[in-house]
């Protein structure tokens, strides 16, 4: 599914990620994700694969996921995604 | 090679002549002789004092090549160290080795001199901010910064491995024939304890005072037989940086928590009793922690016989309140503790030798029953890192870790199982400071591990209403949380070297990728 | 024994940082709110993040969830979201009928069909926060057997009834003496309302020793600091641990010789002392001053 509105959770306090999810820009597909994160090292990868699939599964393609993170647990950043493809979604309609 | 605790080491390390390794932290028998510093003369009616800083170091004869100490008691609040760098920077002088016994983050401004070749060489127990990062980028120095604990650098220049040619002393109060304090003057620090080494051993010592008085001051705590110059300062420090108002207890409830564990811990371990001594560290949980065993010591009337300190203001109120005969004073944090050592005469000062070289007839941290301490990371094998971030940037300091986990009975490290997403308890620490078997328990807000070489103190524990747990459990609860963490790459480069207090390499730091 | 529901702490749905540490400050019960200290625009981030902490963290005390009132647009929405992750509580603010705790009842039983859970396995409390839900205390109270405990909101409470809080709680003490009964009159507990200045301890200290002996069960607090001084309220004296300890063994005794009359120093032991003894132990052994869980 494409969409073409943003969809934004999540805030700036630690422990928390703030994710934005925005059509992705000009001819690109897929879903791109750029990750900010303290712990970037240690989980970039992990954070930004979970990100992809969760995303993913919500049945969205084309996006593009900005994803602010300050040291979110696995379970806070699938919350904030999801809430994120829910509100983008809603943005459609 | 590999050392006693695991760690891979070069045989050859840039700027070291021999690389001994780590080999357990009893293992060294060290023999031959303590250094002295060479003989100057103060003839009688002849002046100590000098105008200048500049004239300190003509004085003195400092020529490039040589190395310098300074001592950290003025914390964030130091104006001494950067105003004689900088003066050695103007007179041409470079190649500098620093030695000071800590670095803060105020000195920060020694950077530029650091990239002009004015300082080459670092040896000190830590480094913060752009320091550390400068540090761990491997640029400019010539060799690798040499970390030290604070009883390890005592015993470095004890045993001529670190040879001062002039120390620079920061004297809150001086007289005019050298006699120095710590407790008068607007810049008062308290306890002169890193100092006094410097001082006693260095080829020539220079005193810089914003407090010079008619002499002879008393009390003593540096001797005029050590001073050779005088010189006086606008300031030689920044009150607010150097002492900060009483230590609070904190009300972080996750630091409570750990704080009444780690005082049940004390309480059921089999050391609480009548007489029994502690140290207690700086850090926020570590403080809390003062509170609950100041409430069980009244409440099942246990009188201690010393504390050992870094002092704080929970310490001076227990000292107040008779909890503590005596305080044994190397340093203090606030302003209560600066007064009580002034003020009180069962508050006493000491030398960082006294404190913990391990390698004198017997520093008072061998006499230490129960020492808490602070973490940035620990292993499964009860290895403590506190100098380097989880990037493997240096960050942090030293200290006394590792020469109170290795004098103390009981070594109880305290910190949070999760720091944002980074849990603290990991296959191997990035960098060891502490090694795991002088490391007896480790506190978090979720579990309490102890070190299976201490079996009598897990036995103790099992009476404490606290969440006893193997290593490997309290990992697995970080590990269920956070996911396990990918290490830090690192290149081959080595920026840093840890050195333990017997002067063996217990770890390396390499520059990360 | 009885599941003790001394300290319920509250923790905002929508903090991560709070959620994941909510398990380490010994709450018998933790409630994750989605109602009043959520913004309206963010409950649905809130209902997010509260399933999947509960999906996903393990705490090792009871997890409640306080809802919106099912008449506002949320509630429905929160019991959607956050039943599939099965908390152990669904707490219902401002309850003023039978009815709304019996529509939840069901809501939760088609849920626990849906995701199979066991029947009955998710249960419920109730705030009683206006005059009208007080005159309903009782029938609220034993609405549905998924009832384990009644509660009162005093904020809402007080400004309903036109007045404020005092240091002396009289203005409460008709309405925490009616919750009190109508909880016991339906065998289920007693939860003191919240006291919302964490900094003044001699106040909870005595506002909680108050409630205890009126015969609450627990308080709601707001801050882990809380805890602590809360149980050392709730915690017996070693002297009534140990004739409590007397009481339920001259009891076991006297059950396993099948006699009619039990008698403890003299004293006879009835069903009342007998309740009263394992109360004592069940709050000893959560304090860890006896080992248990028999």
């Amino acid at each position: 599914m494409a969409i073409v509105g943003t969809g934004q959770a999540g805030t700036l306090e630690s422990s928390d990620i703030m994710v934005t999810i925005s059509p992705a820009e000009g001819a690109k597909t897929g879903i791109v994700v750029d990750l900010q994160s303290p712990v970037v090292k240690q989980y970039g990868r992990h954070i930004e694969n979970l990100i992809v699939s969760l995303v993913s599964e919500q049945g969205l393609t084309d996006v593009k996921v900005f994803a602010n993170d300050r040291g979110a647990l696995d379970c806070t950043i699938k919350a904030r995604v999801l809430t994120a493809v829910a509100r983008c979604k809603k943005d459609r309609i | 090679m590999l050392n006693k605790a695991g760690r891979d080491i070069p045989s050859v390390i840039p700027g070291f002549k021999e690389v001994k390794l780590y080999n357990g932290p009893f293992a060294a028998n060290p023999t031959g002789r303590v250094v002295g510093p060479k003989i100057t003369v103060n003839k009688p009616r002849s002046e100590k004092i000098l105008k200048s800083i500049d004239q300190a170091i003509e004085a003195t004869g400092l020529k490039s090549g040589m190395t310098i100490s300074f001592h950290h008691h003025f914390r964030n609040g130091d104006y001494v160290l950067n105003m004689v760098v900088e003066a050695i920077a103007r007179k041409g002088i470079r190649d500098i080795t620093l030695a000071a016994s800590s670095l803060t983050s105020t000195h920060d401004a020694i950077i530029p001199y650091i990239e002009q070749g004015v300082i080459t060489a670092i040896e000190t127990s830590g480094g913060r901010g752009k320091l550390g990062e400068l540090f761990t980028s491997g640029k400019f120095l010539k060799k690798p910064v040499l970390i030290r604990s604070h009883g390890g650098r005592a015993r470095a220049i004890e045993a001529g491995e670190v040879v001062i040619d002039v120390a620079f002393i920061g004297a809150p109060a001086c007289d005019t024939y050298g006699n120095i304090n710590g407790i008068e003057g607007k810049s008062a620090c308290g306890s002169m304890g890193y100092a006094m080494c410097d001082a006693a051993y260095a080829d020539q010592v220079v005193a810089i005072t914003d407090h010079l008085v008619p002499h002879p001051l008393y009390p003593i705590s540096i001797p005029q037989t050590n001073v050779d110059f005088i010189v006086e300062v606008e300031a030689i420090g920044d009150p607010k940086g150097i002492a900060s108002g009483a230590l609070r207890i904190s009300k972080d409830p996750k630091e409570l928590i750990i704080a009444e564990y780690a005082s049940s811990v004390i309480e059921y371990s089999g050391y609480f009793k009548n007489d029994y001594s502690l140290q207690l560290g700086s850090g926020g949980a570590s403080l809390a922690a003062a509170q609950f065993i100041k409430e069980k010591m009244i409440a099942q009337g246990i009188v201690g016989s010393f504390g050992v300190g870094g002092i704080t203001a929970p310490f001076v109120e227990m000292l107040d309140q008779g909890l503590f005969k005596t305080l044994f004073d190397v340093q203090d944090f606030d302003i209560p503790s600066i007064d009580s050592l002034r003020n009180n005469p069962n508050h006493l000062e000491m030398s960082a030798s006294y404190y913990a070289n391990p390698h004198n007839r017997g520093p008072i941290v061998n006499k230490l029953d129960v020492v808490i301490l602070s973490a940035t990371e620990v292993d499964v094998d009860f290895n403590v890192n506190v100098i380097t971030n989880s990037n493997g940037v240096i960050m942090g300091a030293s200290g006394g870790h590792c020469d109170t986990a290795a004098g103390a009975g009981l070594s109880i490290v305290v910190a949070p199982l999760l720091r944002g997403r980074l849990p603290m308890v990991l296959d191997k620490v990035h960098t060891i400071v502490t090694p795991g078997e002088t490391v007896d328990v480790i506190v978090t807000e979720r579990g309490v591990a102890v070190n299976p070489n201490r079996k009598d103190v897990f036995e103790n524990l099992k009476q404490a209403n606290i969440p006893l747990m193997s290593i490997e459990e309290l990992q697995q609860i970080a590990y269920d949380l956070t996911g396990k963490p990918e290490s830090i790459p690192v290149t081959d480069e080595i920026v840093g070297v840890v050195e333990y207090r017997d002067g063996t390499i217990l770890d390396v730091i390499r520059k990360p990728v | 024994m009885e599941k003790l529901r001394r300290a319920m702490m509250f923790v905002p749905g929508n903090n991560p940082g709070m959620l994941q540490n909510a398990g380490i400050y010994k709450a018998d019960t933790v409630i994750f709110d989605v109602e009043d200290s959520v913004l309206v625009s963010e409950k649905d981030a809130a209902r997010q993040l509260v399933h999947n902490a509960i999906k996903y963290i393990k705490y090792p005390c009871e997890v409640a969830v306080r809802i919106n009132h099912i008449t506002t647009p949320y509630g429905r929405d929160d019991l959607a979201a956050i039943l599939p992750a099965k908390p152990d509580l669904i707490r219902l603010p401002k309850a003023e009928t039978a009815e709304e705790i019996r529509e939840i009842d069901e809501i939760i039983s088609e849920a626990e069909m849906k995701n199979g859970f066991s029947q009955g396995s998710i249960k419920m409390m109730a705030a009683i926060e206006t005059a009208k839900g007080l005159m309903k205390a009782y029938d609220i109270a034993s609405a549905s057997p998924r009832m384990v405990a009644l509660a009162i909101g005093a904020e809402d409470f007080l400004a309903d009834l036109k007045t404020t809080r005092s240091s002396h709680g009289n203005e409460l003490f008709a309405a925490r003496s009616q919750i009190l009964l109508a909880a016991r009159a339906a065998e289920i507990q007693a939860i003191d309302t919240v006291f919302s200045n964490v900094n003044d301890e001699d106040g909870f200290i005595a506002e909680t020793t108050r409630i205890k002996e009126l015969g609450f069960d627990g308080k709601s607090v707001i801050n882990p600091r809380q805890i602590k001084l809360l149980y050392k309220i709730f915690t017996p004296t070693e002297k009534e641990i140990d004739l409590a300890e007397r009481v339920l063994a001259a009891y076991e005794e006297a059950k396993a010789k099948n006699s009619g009359v039990i008698a403890l120093n003299g004293k006879m032991i009835d069903v009342p002392v007998v309740t009263r003894a394992e109360r004592v132990i069940s709050y000893a052994i959560a304090l860890g001053l006896r080992k248990g869980g028999q």
